[in-house]
This record gives C-alpha cells, structure tokens and sequence, in this order.
C-alpha cells in the first residue's frame, strides 16, 4: 500500500487559513451593505459627498451659526445663520395671526378639543368611536364655529384677523369634513345605474379634478360673488372654503369610489337577498366596509390638503406661510436670513404635521391590509 | 342629498308603477337634471343681473384688445402691442413648456429615486428614503419660494458671472447659453431628423417581426439612435455647415443674444420636478415591488441574463402597476404648474391674473383657465390611457 | 346639487358674512353702524395693520372721516383687506361699501366697470428705484435693464409705454405681491423696481440696506389716487365726494384738529358754511349739519392727514409737491361748500 504512489492524496496537513471574513457585527454590516463590490463601494462614496453637501449647509445654518437670543435685528446682523429670536418674537402671530391677544384663550380651547377629540378617533381601539365621530363632525364644527367668531358675549372676531396655524387648520379639517358627504354622494351617483345621475357626478367630479386649485380660489374669490344674487355676500374666508371644499369633494369622491369598487359584489347581493333598500344596503353594509377600506386614502387627502391650503396667500388670506411671508415686511427683524429662517421655520412645521399623518396612514394601511387577509 | 329625502317619502303601499326601478329611476333622473338646470339657471340669472347693474362688460371682444403690457418669456412673437388673446396664448405656451420639461425631469428622477430606494446599497437606500420623505411633506408652493429666493441671492450679479468656456454665464438675470441659428439649408437637417425619426420606427416594426418569426433579434434601438443622430448629422456636412452659433453677450446691464433661461423658470422646474419626483418615486417602488419574485426566478430558469430579466421581464410587468398613478402624477404636475403665478414665470395663469386685473372680465377669463386646464388634463389622460391599454396584460 | 345650498344654509343659519345691501347705501350703512371699507393688504402709509390689527394710513383716515361725518365716530368702519384683483369685485357685489386702496382713476375704470371714483385724495406718478452701485442717474439710461413691478397694475403697462416710447429693450418681472416684487428687486433678479412714487419710498424702508438704492427723478405716469363708490347711487357718492372735499376746504380754511372748536366761533362765512353753524349743508347730503366738524374732530384736515401718515415726519417721509394746496403751489384743490 504505502509503495502505490497515490498522487492525489495529500499528505500534508493545508496550511491554516484566516477565518472568513465577517459577516456579522458592524465590519461585517458595513461590508455587506456598503462595499461589497466596487460599484457598491462607489455609490457609497457618491452617497456620503451628497449626504454632506446637503445636510453640512443646513445643520450650520440652523444649529452652529445660528444665533439664539437677541432684541431686535442688531442681535442677528453679521450672523449668516437662522434668526431664531425673530420666530420666538412672532411665533404667536404665526399661530394665531391677528386674533386679538386677549381672546386667544378661545382659539386654545379649540385646539385642545380638536387635539381631545381627535386621538380618540385615531386609535382604533379607542372606545365609543359612533359617538367620538358625531361629535367631531356635528358638535366640534358648531361649537369652534361660535368660540372663534363670536357673539353670545364674547367679542366678535373679524375673519379677516384669523391668521397663522389657525386659518390653516381651519381650511385643513373644515374642507375634508365638508368634503366628505359631498364625495360620498358622489361616489355614489358615479357608481350609480342611472346614467343621468351618473354623467352628473363624472362631469362633476372631472371638472374639479381636471383644473387647479388656484384657479378654483381665484374663481371662489373673484367669480362666486358674481354668482350670488345681489346683496348676498359670502366673507372671504367662507369663500376660499367653499372653493376648497368643491375642490376636495372631487378628489374624496373618488376616493371612496376606490373603497366601494374593493367590496366584493357578494356583499351587495347578500344585501339585496336580504330585503335592503338601496340606502339601507349603503348606509349599513357597503358603506360601514367602504369607509373603513379608505382612511388611508382619506388620511392622504387630507394630507395633500394640508399641503394646498398654502395657496390660499395667493388670493390674500394669512395661513401660516402667508403670515410668515407678511412678517417680513417688518423692519424690526429685516436681515438677510430673515426669510431662509421663516422658510426653515414654515418647512419644519409643516413637514411635522404631515410626516406624522403620513406615517399615521402607513400604520392604518397595514392594520387594514391584515385584516382582509384570509 | 335630493335623492334620500325623496326615497324616503316614497310610500311603498301606493300603485305598482312606483315599484318599477326603471319608473323610479327615470323620476329620480328627472329630479337631478331639474335641480342642476334649476342652479344653473340661478347661478346665470343672478350673473346677468350682477353684470348688468355693475355696467360690467362681457363678451370675448377683450382678446382682441391691445394688452400693453409685456411678458418676460415668449415662445412665439409677442410685443406690448400684441393683443389679449395672443397673450393668454403665450401664456398656454409657458404652461405647456414649463410643464413638459417638468415631467421629462421628474420621471427621471423619480425613476433612480425609486430604484435607489430598493438599492442594496444602504447609504443610497436612505438617502433616497429621505429624499421621498422630506420632499413630498413640504408643501409645493413652500419649496417654490425657497428654489426661487434662495437661489437667487446666492448667484452673482450679471457682470461678475459664473462663467463656462466663455460661452455658458450663469447669474441672478438666468442661464444664458449659446443658441444655434439655422441659416438657408437648415430645414434639411430638420427633414433629415424626421426622416431619422420614421426610419427608426419602421425599422423597429421590421425588427419585431423579424424576432416573432425568425427569433433573431436586431439591434434596433441602437440603430434607432444611429439614424435619429447621424442623418442630421450627414446632412449637416453634406449641406455646408449652414448653422451659426450666437453667442450671448454683456451689453449694459445684462447679457444679450444666446440662449436665456430666466430664474422664474428655473426654480419652477426644479420645484416642480424635484416635488413630483419624490411622489414618483414611490410608484416606481411599488410597481417593482409588485413584481412578484417568482418571475425574476422563473426567467433565471429559462437561462435569460439579468439584463434581459430587467428588460423582457420585470420592467414590462412593473410599468403596468406604475402607469396609472404616473399618470395622475404627471396631471397634478401640470396642475402645479399654475403656482407660477407665485414667482412671476409669466404662465397661463399669471398672464390671465393680469388680463383680468386690466379688464375686470372676471368670468370670461376663469373660463378660459378653466377650459384649458381641462382640455390639457383630458388630453394627457387620454393619451395615457391609450398607452396604459398597449401596456396591459393581453389575456390569451 | 348639494354644493349650492350647503353653504347658503351654513352662511344664512349661523349668521356669518352674509350681509344684506339694497340700493340705498347710506341706509345699509346707518343700519349696520358701520362703514365698511376696502383697503390694501399692508402699504405703509396708505393702509398698513400694525401687529395689534389697528389700521393706519392715508386711505385709513379717510374712511374714518367718512365714518365720522355719519356716525360722528370715527371708529364707526371696519376694514376688508383687498387684493388688486379683488378690489373692484367686492365693490360691486357690496362687500364693501366705499373702496378707499390707492386706486388709480382711469377712464376705464371710471366707466366700464360701473364705479365712480369720488375725487382725488393723493396726486401720484411711478417712478424708478435703482441701485446705486448701477450708477445711472437718469431713467432713459434704463436701456436692456430687467425691472420688477406689480401685475395686474397700471404700472405695468405704463413701464411697457414708457420704454417703447423711448425705443428701449427691457424685462419685465411682474408679481402677484408688493412683498415679493420687493424680495425679488432685493435679491438682485431686476436693476430696476418701479412703481408709484410713495410705493418706492415706503418699499425702500424693507430693503436690507435702504442706503444702497436712490429713486431716479424721472416720473413717467399721472396716477391719481381716489376712493371709489359703486355707480347709481347718488346719495352715497355726494357723501363721499363732500367727505373728500370738507377735509382740503378745512386745510384751506385754516380749521385743525386742534382748533376746530374755537374755529365754531369764527367770523369768517366759509368757517361757518363748513363748520355747520350756517346753512343746512349737512342735511342737503342726507347728514346732520355738523357732518364736516366730526370729520374734522375726528382725523383733522387733510394737511393733518398727510402730515401723520406720509409726510417728511414719518418714515416714508414724502413732501407735499403736487399735493399741497392750489394756494400753495400744489394741485389740490377743492370746490366750495356753499
């Protein structure tokens, strides 16, 4: 045996090899994830030159050369970062636009209730939603209507001071409030089998999805008085909520049309086996499911509406980013980043309301999404 | 609304026609067109009177008015003494430029955001998820602002401008390139570039049913880009070089001559295409996404290499999930475009806003708006449409 | 169907913004208690809220005198802060009842869009703003200049006859907002900001460096400033006018916010024609007859007027010019109420 010569059989021990690379832990992470080929490793180098020449800018202007605290426009000249003194100065402008300082404790209360009532009606486990839905949608709208106009005592508050935050969440939740029984109705005559009624509902609705929102307020501010028989007038601010609401109600419109078209028509027939009147069939077995189906849907809506209600400076009402542009005229504040900090200021908040609904939506979508899975 | 309040007065036990659904349907159809005639009536009754007792002009005698004022880019002729209608047309123009390359820019972005997001690579991943994230929560007419006065105060005055090779200036009055003059010969290097165009689609057609019957392939689109390029630029040599290059200058306070892209225009299109890009991104993600793995895996079976995977097999199925909402993405792009009116870019709207301010017909230019932005929705949902049909999945 | 008489019901149940106006405009006006009046989004000087909501300016006062020959109180209005393109609509469906917004008088808008402008409060023309550093000293060396105004005003059309008529190239930016033509012009996106005159004087004070820009002298446009009433109402468009007239008759005549009450007591007739001691002025326009002495009391004359809002002690710091009275080198003038 030991005289075969057997070529391919070794005879010595290989030599000892380093253990593999890792690919746990960071080294490993980083490896995988980062460098892994060249290319990789290139579009990591690329990744890491715009991460810095985007956020290095920013992070120096909002933080390191920023100035904090200061009077007036002296504290703040010479400095190329954010004025955060002057937001401090009129952050109750931008929130409360010119309602007068002594009735501001109204426009709180509202908050508080849209902020009480609204969480509620988030969580979806949260109890009594029928009754928490009445009251956002019948009790809260009259209520706030009466706290932030007026009467019954309280001073009478001008629309025309409404400002800031304010007029932004009004337009916000009045228009999706309003907008969703007109694009539920909608929905409705859009799937109807009337064809009249259904031609009604599609002119509708394409019209207003066809054309921009800038010129439906430009229509609602300088035509809709045309339109009203004389004598009748609408405040300006009514006006812009009409404009959109209109607006809305086509885009929620289809919305819920989405959420109706994904009923499975089992659902329907059952409901007619049943005995139901049409809107028996809607109001207690289509719709309950329908509606459900579209809170992310209507959560975008909103969010995009969120979004719009900047336009409305253009045709001259103060939502937040118009009463941060119309501080600028200020000469107390005027420095030349007066108005990156504003915009800093306007992008921030904004972008905090509709990344938490977003993420709200998001969250909504995969709780809904489990459920229809069988 | 209309319809429950009469449903629900409707006594059952009356005659048997009310139970006939087509009776009640035609009675509730009734109903509707007398409620929308009676409101529209309403709504131009109290018009007329408004205008008559205003002494407010209507009619659209206007649009052959003088206008008076001048616009800053125009893409046909226009002179202050140029007339209404012409200036709402160069007004539709903008629009349709401005919004045209917006959605030429916004796809492209939007494709290699949404890509990036699915890249392995978790720097470009984040990045790109940042990207969506911080972008489309903004709102549109917020990043307009900040493209157009942030921009404009940190490029220099006309005459300390950056500048390119002596020929491309860069400053706080716009982009200013060289422009290319055709001169007597020149619509043969047109002729030639459509000639190109046909070609290619008539090769292309050739090349498809070459494939469906031989199944040798043919490299059409390269081809394609052979003709499209060479022939215009055979034709060029071939007819003398008949094109002249202007050269922008700086006369008096700004540059004259060239190619000039204002500031206006600069910042709406970047708003407007790094705005829709972020939402465009997400579709794209989505669309391959919706690709199930199975077919990667199956083309991998049948031995096609990545490439063709990516081009045969992935991306056709992708496009079909992506078109719809692309499509209403390049709509409300379109839509967007009319915030131009924020910072001066003289589009439809902003040109309108001013035709109405000088001649107070308030009606007759919103229909206008109107109208227009209809048509160009209808038109570019349509088209798509068509195209959505092609993409479809055929059924065999 | 929904969409008409949602709103309709909201505005007509709740009581909000709907407001009722006939063709009597004196009488809605008494009814309410209040004038209603038009005024600009913020123009120093003119009609400008401070951070309280408290109006001021030129176009402010007069319709508090306005408010005070009606009511005798000068607080008795309210205001409605109005776009250019807004103005005239809201005029003419009644949201307002007197649109006092340094509006131009042209014969357009005097005649095709059922107005009537009431007299002239403030005699203006555009003019040019431009950098020092430019170093031109005169408009007409504007040539291929880029210039940032308004849309939708007289001033843009009046900037495009100027230039054509001096055979000159230009841009033109036009923006929706005074705010963002002035943020623009800052910026450095034109070489030129034009519009009328005071409007340059009270922009240049939100420029970062207002020391670095000069107005030119050229003036290239008349632009007579006025309120402005809606047509077919006599009644309201005599009170209105006369309001105008009081205030320059009372600077004519020497009567002050301060001295008015010892003025009641003067020997001069005219005092006494305005003052309502003689004659029944005041009632021939549907007033009590001491209409002009609440105004006075009230606002003061329109010397006074100018003088607190625009003149070389404010801020905007303009001089009377075209504006002083007939009598003294000016243009303003005011018939007689006899």
């Amino acid at each position: 045996m030991a005289a075969t010569d057997f070529h391919f059989v070794r005879d010595e021990m290989a030599p000892v090899l380093p253990p593999p690379a890792a690919t746990g832990g960071l080294v490993g992470w980083v490896r995988n994830n980062l460098f892994s080929s060249l290319t990789n490793t290139i579009l990591t180098l690329i990744g890491v030159i715009i991460l810095r020449l985007l956020f290095e800018p920013l992070v120096k202007f909002a933080f390191i050369n920023a100035m904090w605290t200061g009077e007036n426009r002296e504290a703040c000249l010479g400095h190329h970062g954010a004025c955060w003194p002057y937001i401090t100065d009129y952050f109750s402008q931008f929130i409360y636009g010119r309602y007068p300082i002594s009735e501001r404790w109204r426009v709180d209360i509202v908050f508080a209730v849209f902020a009480l009532g609204l969480v509620p009606l988030l969580v979806p486990s949260a109890p009594f939603k029928r009754a928490n839905v009445i009251f956002m949608l019948i009790v809260f709208p009259v209520g706030s209507f009466f706290l932030l106009t007026g009467g019954f005592g309280m001073e009478i508050v001008e629309t025309s001071n409404w400002g800031g935050l304010l007029v932004t969440l009004v337009i916000a939740v009045t228009g999706i409030a309003a907008s969703l029984p007109i694009g539920i109705v909608l929905a409705l005559g859009r799937r109807s089998k009337m064809p009249v009624v259904r031609l009604v509902s599609v002119i509708f609705i394409e019209f207003w999805r066809g054309v921009p929102l800038v010129t439906v307020l430009f229509m609602s501010s300088v035509m809709l008085p045309l339109f009203l028989p004389e004598g009748v007038n609408f405040d300006k601010l009514l006006r812009a909520l009409i404009g959109v609401t209109l607006f809305a109600s086509a885009y929620m419109a289809e919305v819920v049309r989405g959420g109706l078209q994904a009923i499975p028509k089992g659902q329907y027939e059952g409901a007619m086996a049943l005995g139901l009147r049409y809107w028996q069939m809607m109001g207690l077995i289509i719709m309950p499911q329908a509606l459900k189906l579209v809170i992310p849907g209507i959560v975008n809506t909103f969010i995009g509406l969120f979004k719009d209600t900047t336009l409305v400076l253009i045709i001259g009402l103060f939502d937040l980013l118009g009463q941060i542009q119309s501080s600028y005229t200020d000469p107390t504040w005027a420095t030349p980043t007066q108005s990156h900090t504003g915009y800093l200021f306007a992008a921030a908040t904004y972008w905090a309301f509709c990344f938490s609904m977003s993420r709200y939506s998001i969250f909504m979508e995969r709780r809904l999404h489990t459920g229809h899975k069988r | 609304m209309a319809i429950q309040e009469h449903s629900a007065t409707e006594k059952p036990s009356r005659g048997s026609l009310l139970h006939d659904p087509w009776v009640r349907g035609l009675f509730y159809q009734v109903v509707v067109v007398g409620l929308v005639v009676a409101l529209g009536w309403e709504i131009i009754s109290n018009t007329m009177a408004n205008l008559a007792r205003q002494n407010i002009a209507s009619g659209f005698d206007f649009l052959d008015y003088t206008a008076g004022f001048g616009i800053i880019q125009a893409l046909v002729h226009y002179t202050e003494t140029s007339s209404y209608g012409r200036a709402l047309y160069v007004g539709f123009l903008n629009t349709v430029l401005v919004a045209a390359i917006g959605v030429l820019f916004a796809t492209i972005l939007g494709f290699i955001a949404g890509v990036a997001r699915l890249s392995s690579n978790w720097i470009i991943a984040k990045l790109a998820y940042l990207y969506v994230e911080i972008l489309r929560n903004i709102p549109l007419l917020l990043q307009i602002f900040f493209w157009y006065f942030a921009v404009l105060r940190s490029v220099p005055s006309p005459r300390n401008s950056v500048t390119f090779l002596e020929s491309i200036f860069i400053n706080n009055r716009g982009i200013y390139t060289p422009r290319a003059i055709f001169q007597e010969g020149g619509t043969l290097i047109g002729a030639a570039f459509l000639i190109g165009i046909v070609g290619s689609i008539v090769l292309h057609m050739w090349a498809r049913k070459r494939q469906e019957e031989t199944g040798q392939p043919f490299p059409s689109v390269l081809s394609a880009l052979g003709l499209i390029i060479g022939l215009p630029v055979i034709a060029f040599f071939v007819t003398g070089m008949p094109v002249t290059v202007e050269y922008p200058v700086l006369r008096g306070f700004n540059f004259v001559g060239g190619l000039k892209l204002t500031p206006e225009f600069v910042a709406l299109v970047l708003a407007l295409s790094i705005y829709t890009a972020s939402f465009i991104a997400e579709i794209v993600r989505a669309g391959i996404l919706a690709v199930s793995h199975g077919q990667t895996e199956a083309a991998n079976a049948l031995g096609l290499r990545p490439r063709p995977t990516l081009r045969l097999v992935v991306i056709p199925q992708a496009m079909r999930v992506i078109i719809p909402p692309l499509t209403s993405q390049y709509l409300n792009l379109t839509k967007n475009s009319s915030l131009a009116v924020a910072i001066a870019y003289p589009d439809l709207v902003s040109v309108g806003g001013t035709v109405l301010n000088q001649t107070g017909q308030a009606i007759e230019v919103v229909g206008v708006w109107m109208l227009i932005y209809l048509s160009l929705s209808l038109t570019t949902s349509a088209f798509m449409n068509w195209y959505n049909q092609r993409m479809a999945l055929v059924e065999r | 169907m929904t969409i008409k008489f949602l709103p309709l019901a909201m505005g007509a149940a709740l009581g909000m913004a709907v407001t009722a106006a006939s063709g009597a405009t004196l009488d809605d006006v008494k009814a309410k208690g209040f004038v209603q009046c038009g005024v600009s989004q913020g123009l120093p000087g003119f009609s400008n809220p401070d951070s309280a909501g408290n109006w001021s300016g030129l176009d402010v006062d007069y319709c508090r005198a306005l408010a005070a020959a009606i009511f005798n109180d000068g607080a008795a209005v309210k205001f409605t802060p109005l776009s250019a393109k807004e103005r005239f609509t809201a005029l003419g469906t009644g949201e307002i009842d007197i649109l006092s917004r340094n509006t131009t008088w042209t014969m357009t808008r005097d005649t095709t869009l059922g107005l009537n402008f009431v007299g002239v409060d403030y005699y203006d023309g555009q003019g040019f703003m431009a950098r020092k550093s430019l170093g031109v000293s005169s408009a007409l060396e504007l040539s291929g200049a880029a210039v940032c105004t308004n849309t939708g005003t007289t001033t843009e059309l009046n900037v495009a006859d100027y230039f054509r008529a001096n055979n000159m190239p230009y841009d033109v930016v036009a923006f929706e907002k005074s705010d963002e033509v002035v943020q623009a012009y800052d910026a450095g996106r034109c070489d030129v900001y034009t519009t009328d005159a005071f409007g340059l004087y009270a922009q240049r004070l939100k420029l970062a460096n207002p020391d670095e820009h000069m107005v030119l002298p050229e003036i290239i446009s008349k632009e007579p400033f006025g309120p402005v009433v809606r047509q077919g109402d006599d009644e309201w468009f005599n009170i209105a006018k006369w309001t105008l007239f009081a205030l320059v008759n009372a600077e004519e005549l020497g009567v002050t916010k301060a001295n008015v009450d010892e003025m009641k007591s003067s020997d001069n007739p005219a005092i006494k024609r305005l003052l309502g001691i003689e004659g029944s002025f005041g009632e021939t326009i549907g007033l009590t007859n001491d209409w002009a002495y609440n105004i006075i009391k009230a606002v003061g004359n329109y010397g006074e007027v100018f003088d607190a809002n625009v003149g070389p002690d404010t801020p905007l710091g303009i001089s009377r010019g075209l504006n002083a009275l007939w009598s003294k080198g000016g243009i303003m003038y005011a018939p007689p109420i006899r």
